[in-house]
């Protein structure tokens, strides 16, 4: 079911999460990503989708108490970056994400897009310059703001502002980057843009996705996982689990069976 | 089956004109409502209103330069507010330098690094509380540590120091308060790219707190600017004929420090100084004192509404 000649890139190996007030929110979740795919995650509120991405870029460590047991390995250094001698700093600056909600800086389009080039130290004017053109190039958003870069990032509409996350998330040329419901608040054409742009970023980098969008995973993704209360229940190639799914339960959800 | 459709008709209207009924009884409390809170704001209005005409028509005949260039002196006519108002500058000057760095960095520390338990909290409720303690309790402590402890005499860098600790509260909690505004989303995002706890604080946490932490501050300065009390414990004379040193010399450095250890008055002290001659004359100098430190107040806070509202322009949440 699963190409052989694909690498992985990053795989979870009996990953369980503890939150600070001791919700058990993943259990023991076994997935591989594969590089230069798009990875959708599925499941109903609640199930652990946003919890489980956000320990791809050591989020969790934000919030005093959280609690990782198991490993997620990245490869091809072998590194297990849930690991406490790693740091997080380090997963993020290889690991970007792009939130549900826009959220921009109250900086410029410019300063949003080299933000994460700052903080590694870059200051060469003409260097910034051109990673900022290029990762908004990338985003598909370099001709509606390449005369405005100077403005206010919060001046742009709903599905720019997420363009414009991606681009912060481009910028830093990161193996992996994460969505979480990327498109949850934006139109249909913002939606079918941002989708669009996910299809070809997958030429570059690595993707994990999470959606409550059934159309949206079958349409964008290689590879799906159904998710529910913390479980990985049916992970697989997306064709087969829209149109084969060996569990009863992840057909009763994608059916719309479910609950 | 017609007569059951034209009794429900009835039942409708029926039900109809009890909401409207209803509606305009509610209307009814709304307006109430909104008269009682205008007369209650007109109150607070006219008191603070009539108090400021009352200072300036019984203070304008020294509203002119020379109140402002003279001594003080035994006669009413010719006494001014020069020491008392070059005073109140320079000791706001030293309140300023002290409370804000300590007050903003105790605030970021508080809210940014110190970890959340039991002990932050007891931190939290002092400082809240050190909000509402009286400022004579700053004078008591401030002539204990500051004037005989430390030595520092009945100075301006002691009157400095008590309003700075005064109105430290003041602004590590406003300093809090405009940094829990900035949204979690913002804070992951900085993060999100790689960036150290420090970069998330200095180019996002201060860069966006400033409005609120600067409407804090002048808030804080407003409120130092009219204290009294404290001061008056920690011994300010009521009768200065002279400056202090200037801080700003001819020759290098330039710079000199001999105006900390000076004794001084202030606005409100001289006022209170004219305002307890028997002598009628003085009171109209201290009527136009009060009016002017309500001025400079109003100044203060608007100034902090002002900018508060340039600096939030830029940002929406
Ligand atoms: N900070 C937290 N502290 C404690 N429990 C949490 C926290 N955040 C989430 N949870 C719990 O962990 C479980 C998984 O939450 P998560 O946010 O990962 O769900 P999700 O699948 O992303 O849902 P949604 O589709 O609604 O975004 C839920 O039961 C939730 O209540
Ligand atoms: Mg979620």
């Amino acid at each position: 079911m699963i190409n052989a000649t694909t690498p992985i890139k990053a795989e979870s190996k009996d990953l369980n999460f503890f939150y600070s007030n001791g919700t058990q929110a993943l259990k023991g979740i076994n997935m591989p990503l594969y590089e230069n795919k798009i990875t959708a995650l599925i499941g109903p509120s609640g199930c652990g989708k946003s919890t489980f991405l956000r320990c791809f870029n050591r989020m969790h460590d934000l919030y005093p108490g959280n609690r990782y047991e198991g490993q997620i390995i990245m490869h091809p250094d072998n590194t297990n970056i849930l690991e406490k001698g790693v740091d997080p700093i380090e997963v993020r600056m290889r690991i970007s994400m792009v939130f549900q909600k826009p959220n921009p800086f109250p900086k410029s389009i410019y300063e949003n897009v080299a933000y994460g080039l700052r903080v590694r130290g870059e200051s060469n004017k003409r260097l910034l310059d051109d990673k900022v053109e290029e990762a908004l190039k990338g985003a598909a958003l370099w001709n509606e703001v390449k005369d405005r870069l100077q403005d206010l990032a919060f001046n742009l509409s709903g599905g720019q502002q997420q363009r414009l996350c991606i681009a912060r998330a481009l910028a830093t040329d990161p193996e992996i980057m994460l969505f979480d419901e990327p498109t949850s608040a934006l139109d249909p054409i913002a939606t079918a843009n941002i989708e669009e742009l996910m299809s070809e970023l997958r030429n570059k980098l690595t993707i994990l996705v999470v959606t409550h969008n059934m159309q949206q995973a079958a349409r964008i993704s290689d590879y799906t996982a159904y998710m529910y209360l913390g479980d990985l229940i049916e992970y697989g190639d997306t064709d087969m689990i829209f149109t084969r799914p060996t569990r009863k339960e992840t057909e009763d959800y994608i059916t719309g069976k479910f609950g | 089956m017609n007569s059951n459709i034209q009794k429900n008709k009835a039942s409708v209207i029926e039900n109809l004109d009890a909401v409207r009924a209803m509606i305009k009884r509610h209307k009814r409390n709304d307006i109430l409502f909104a008269t009682i809170g205008l007369i209650a704001i007109m109150f607070g209005l006219l008191a603070l209103l009539t108090l400021f005409v009352d200072l300036v028509m019984d203070g304008y005949p020294r509203f002119n330069i020379q109140f402002f260039s003279d001594f003080p002196s035994r006669r009413a006519g010719s006494a001014g507010l020069l020491s008392a108002w070059v005073g109140s500058l320079l000791v706001m000057l030293v309140t300023f330098l002290t409370a804000v760095p300590i007050g903003v960095a105790a605030g970021l520390y508080l809210e940014e690094y110190a970890p959340k338990n039991w002990f932050s909290d007891l931190i939290e409720i002092n400082v809240s509380n050190l909000a509402g303690v009286p400022s004579i309790i700053y004078g008591l402590l401030a002539l204990g540590l500051f004037v005989y402890g430390l030595n520092l005499g009945q100075s301006i860098l002691t009157a400095g120091l008590t309003l700075g600790l005064l109105i430290l509260p003041i602004v590590i909690v406003s300093t809090r308060e405009a940094i829990r505004a900035i949204p979690i989303a913002i804070r992951e995002a900085a993060y999100a790219v790689g960036a150290t706890k420090w970069q998330v604080v200095k180019d996002h946490i201060v860069k966006y707190s400033q409005g609120g932490i600067l409407t804090g501050v002048i808030i804080g300065m407003s409120r130092a600017l009219g204290e009294t009390a404290p001061i008056i414990t920690i011994g300010a004379l009521t009768f200065i004929a002279f400056l202090p040193p200037s801080p700003i010399t001819t020759e290098v450095p330039f710079i000199n420090f001999e105006w900390l250890s000076s004794s001084f008055t202030v606005l409100p002290i001289q006022m209170f100084n004219w305002l307890s001659r028997p002598d009628h004359a003085f009171h109209i100098n201290a009527a136009a004192t009060g009016a002017i430190i309500i001025v400079v107040t109003l100044l203060m806070n608007g100034t902090a509404i002002w900018l508060r509202y340039k600096i939030r322009k830029n940002i929406k949440w």
